[in-house]
């Protein structure tokens, strides 16, 4: 069996999986990229680069996934629909591909009015749903979104696309995912976990209705740093779920640091016993430095 | 409904400057969305002459965006617009536009930004309802345009954002995606939603003009 990534290897085989994720700097530097990713280096079986996440300019998401190529790690290259339209972004699959990024994770976008040019025209001429089909069509049929053929080798991806179990409404949150998987989804990566009961209760209709035998499934994780942190996560960050229990562990810590990362090696342990989860991706912007202590301590494999 | 909002009155002064002026209204939307009906052309008017600047004379047309209708009803104000060197228009975008055309060698400002197409659900209160996209897609929703109401314009949503029936973007706007939800529900037909729907055609909101 010939596979497309390491993470779709990893996956397929059946190990528990991680991954996690490198912000791009707001510059053009990219030591600051190379140095995140020494710090992660073994840490994770892929890395997400993000694209443009919360609407703000970074380095964009391709050349950051080149630069993790050429010091041979794996990057999952985050794709947005708010600042390509389908020529932009079938262009840049193209050429990610031809570059040497295998795995693509694809997403509507935050809207641009929470990020630093809230002036910006959203393009979102296309959803994530949308972009999962098209880039699929483009891998196994050779077709472009108009029709048109492809005419000089298919780009050879692993797709991913993002699930959260805290959107409302939930009841439809698994018909969701379901559609994310007709249209292409081969791994998912959730929205961040607080809230176990909530995630328990998603999985079991997932699982009832035999998805995470159709898509491998990595739970989000997010340690919280402090108590201004858990307070946006609770009260500002659209579609999160910090719930009051958590949020009063670290509001009433004597080190809110040291219960923030705790709770999260809680998380990681349960979320290994759930049934249907593959694997754990850890997203810990501006903290990447806390990820290899919180891997080794919770037993995760470490690829070192 | 074209919904519009009157700008700011000291932007409209700084544009006016100090020659005199001919105002326009409209007597449909804008007067609807009491941005240029003769109350507020009139209200208008007042300001104007507080602040020393000469009104010429003033109409409100009907509509403003129907050129034949304009060169008929103008034609009694020639000496009025003979005297002014600015026409001022409290109407939309497309009334602004066709005045314009009409009134080539007058400076035209426009009075109003043009904010959506909408319905009026109470008097003062409007709601965006289509942009106009050419090719309408409400029998797939329940009667609810995504395209226009969502700010991501999502034809397979709702997104990751939708709180308690709410817009991630701003709380005190309705989620559309939540209500295309509860309507397919009351309906029965919730489980057209798992067809995926394609891109859409964007070619179709391209036209240009159309004759019959």
């Amino acid at each position: 069996m010939t596979y497309r990534s390491n993470l779709e290897k990893s996956l397929s085989e059946g190990r528990f999986t991680l991954t996690t994720e490198i912000g791009p700097p707001k510059g053009a530097d990219p030591l600051k990229i190379r140095d995140k990713a020494i710090l992660l280096e073994g840490y994770a079986d892929a890395y997400n680069i993000t694209d443009n996440q919360t609407a703000v300019v970074r380095m964009s998401s391709l050349a950051g996934s080149m630069i993790l190529l050429q010091m041979e790690m794996e990057p999952i290259m985050q794709m947005t629909c708010r600042d390509r339209n389908r020529i932009g972004l079938q262009s840049d699959v193209l050429g990610a591909a031809a570059l040497g990024i295998r795995n693509i994770l694809c997403l509507t976008g935050d809207h641009q009015s929470f990020g630093n040019h809230p002036a910006a025209k959203g393009v979102f001429d296309i959803d994530s749903i949308q972009l999962l089909q098209m880039i699929k069509n483009m891998r196994d049929t050779g077709i472009f979104q108009s029709g048109d053929q492809l005419l000089a080798q298919r780009p050879c991806v692993f797709l991913g696309a993002a699930a959260n179990p805290y959107a409302d409404p939930f009841e439809i949150q698994v018909d969701r995912l379901r559609k994310k998987i007709d249209a292409g989804a081969e791994f998912i990566q959730t929205q961040s976990v607080y809230n176990m009961e909530k995630f328990s209760r998603w999985m079991d209709d997932v699982r009832s209705q035999g998805l995470d035998k159709k898509v491998h499934i990595l739970a989000g994780v997010t340690p919280l740093k402090s108590i201004k942190m858990a307070e946006r996560m609770k009260f500002h960050v659209p579609g999160t779920d910090v719930p009051n229990p958590v949020y009063e562990r670290i509001r009433t810590a004597s080190d809110p640091t040291k219960e923030g990362y705790q709770i999260a090696l809680e998380t990681i342990r349960e979320l290994k016993n759930l049934k249907g989860i593959h694997g754990i991706h850890i997203t810990a912007l501006f903290w990447e430095e806390i990820i290899p202590s919180l891997v080794r301590e919770s037993g995760l494999y470490i690829r070192k | 409904m074209i919904i519009t909002k009157q700008k700011n009155f000291n932007e409209l002064l700084q544009n006016i400057g100090s020659k005199p002026v001919f105002l326009v209204g409209c007597t449909q939307c804008a007067t609807l969305c009491h941005t240029g009906g003769k109350d507020e052309v009139l209200a208008l008017k007042e300001a104007l002459v507080a602040k020393n600047i000469p009104v010429s004379g003033w109409a409100v047309l009907d509509p403003a965006c129907h050129q034949m209708n304009d060169k008929r009803m103008l034609k009694e104000h020639s000496a009025e617009l003979n005297s002014s060197a600015k026409v001022l228009v409290l109407a939309c975008g497309n009334g602004v536009q066709t005045i314009a055309r009409l009134l080539s060698e007058k400076e035209i400002i426009a009075g109003t930004d043009t904010l959506f197409l909408g319905e009026i659900s109470h008097v003062t209160e409007f709601n965006k309802q289509c942009v106009l996209c050419g090719e309408c897609l409400l029998d797939l929703y329940g009667g609810f345009c995504p395209v226009s109401q969502c700010p991501k314009s999502m034809l397979n949503g709702p997104c990751g954002g939708s709180s308690q029936g709410k817009c991630e973007i701003n709380s005190n706007v309705e989620c559309v995606w939540d209500r295309i939800i509860q309507e397919l529900k009351k309906r029965g037909t919730l489980q057209t939603l798992s067809i995926i729907q394609k891109p859409k055609d964007w070619s179709k909101a391209g036209e240009m003009n159309r004759r019959i």
